[in-house]
């Protein structure tokens, strides 16, 4: 019964997901961490960056990538059972991807009404940088953990992420190499999991 | 397009290929499927454009929203749904794989340090795609008072992304439709 209300969840949770992420897979990123990091406690902040860096590592979109990670990770850390797991994945997968459907079908038949109208572009004119500050969050969360105590924030440094200052030059050095140098983000990865190897 | 019916087959193995050989998501598919459409002739170069466009802007992941589209445009729903299947298939075999396999390495000693070094560095490759979006689009001063409130909002007060999208979808579907209205 437990496992039937996981599923039930897990569905519900990414049919959201894939219905309200707008500005692709950075913005999917932000959408599951809400639901599956900060809402559920499925997974924490730092085996959700582990994913994160795996999803972006194999073949097709990152977003569809986590999820997939996220519903066998969450059914297998429930129940210890792999093909559990294996059910999961589908389930988080399709429930990502049913929303899509629906709503470009729908879109392929009103396309010529759609392009031009001014109500949509006002509403992705709020939306486009509404995106950039969850994409932003995602980043944060990743970093800062915020508990409030009696009204007040109480701020703390995500140690799974950030053990001790070499952390810190990695994410300094993986963004002038990903921002300034233009390097490929798998080359970043190959390279701080690398230097990882050497100075750990 | 009718001249000859393509099988929904061929379309889910053309897929699949697209979705096996496509690391880093979206923009990097765009090629791609270019190059696989149109040598098929499936979509002509000129219609390209309008899908990737209209890609982007439908809710969820642009990759997975042009082969709906162009499966659509070839065999209707059924070459929809079989063009999905082709793309999302071959990740999610991976990722299976891995998810696997990662159970029962991720507590060996390399795979601990390896991944000590990745964390760090997934964050900066969160960061720069934001930042480049933010330079696009986040132009006026309201557009950055929009960013940062929601970035508040959900780093620090727990907010749920989702709802925040649903707030700023009406209140910005009420202010576009009533300026409209004043307008004329």
């Amino acid at each position: 019964m437990e496992t039937l209300t996981l599923f039930l969840e897990l569905f519900w949770n990414f049919f959201l997901i894939g219905a309200f992420t707008i500005g692709g897979g950075y913005a999917m990123l932000s959408l599951i961490q809400g639901e599956v990091v900060t809402t559920h406690h499925w997974i924490s902040e730092g085996t959700f960056t582990d994913i994160v860096a795996i999803s972006q590592m194999t073949p097709g979109p990152i977003g569809i990538n986590t999820a997939t990670y996220v519903g066998y990770d969450v059914l297998f850390q429930a129940t210890g059972s792999h093909i559990l797991g294996v059910a999961g994945s589908a389930t988080a997968t399709l429930a990502l991807v049913i929303p899509s459907f629906i709503l470009v079908l729908l879109i392929v038949r009103f396309y010529t009404q759609f392009k031009n109208s001014v109500l949509f572009e006002g509403v992705m004119g709020w939306l486009r940088p509404t995106v950039v500050g969850l994409i932003g969050a995602a980043a944060v969360i990743l970093i800062v953990d915020t508990t409030w105590v009696q009204g007040a924030p109480v701020f703390s440094i995500v140690r799974d992420n950030f053990p001790d200052w070499k952390s810190w030059c990695l994410l300094a050095a993986a963004f002038a190499a990903s921002y300034w140098g233009k390097v490929n983000p798998i080359l970043v990865i190959v390279a701080a999991a690398v230097l990882g190897l050497l100075i750990y | 397009m009718e001249k000859k019916p393509v099988s929904l087959w061929q379309i889910f193995a053309v897929f699949a290929k697209i979705g096996a050989f496509t690391i880093g998501g979206g923009y990097a598919m765009i090629p791609i499927i270019q190059d696989e459409m149109s040598r098929r002739g499936w979509i002509s170069e000129e219609e390209l454009p309008d899908i990737v466009a209209l890609s982007q802007s439908a809710p969820g992941v642009m990759a997975v929203n042009i082969s709906i589209f162009a499966g659509y445009r070839l065999r209707g729903v059924k070459g929809s749904i079989a063009a999905t299947l082709g793309s999302i298939t071959p990740s999610f075999c991976i990722i299976l794989a891995i998810a696997m396999l990662f159970t029962s390495f991720k507590d060996n000693p390399w795979v601990i340090k390896a991944f000590k070094g990745i964390r760090p560095a997934v964050i900066a490759l969160i960061a720069v795609p934001m930042i480049n979006m933010a330079k696009k689009c986040c132009k006026a001063w309201w557009a950055w008072a929009l960013a940062v409130a929601a970035l508040v909002l959900v780093a620090f007060l727990d907010v749920s992304p989702i709802y925040i999208l649903l707030c700023v979808i009406a209140v910005s579907f009420g202010f576009t439709y009533y300026k409209e209205k004043w307008r004329r």
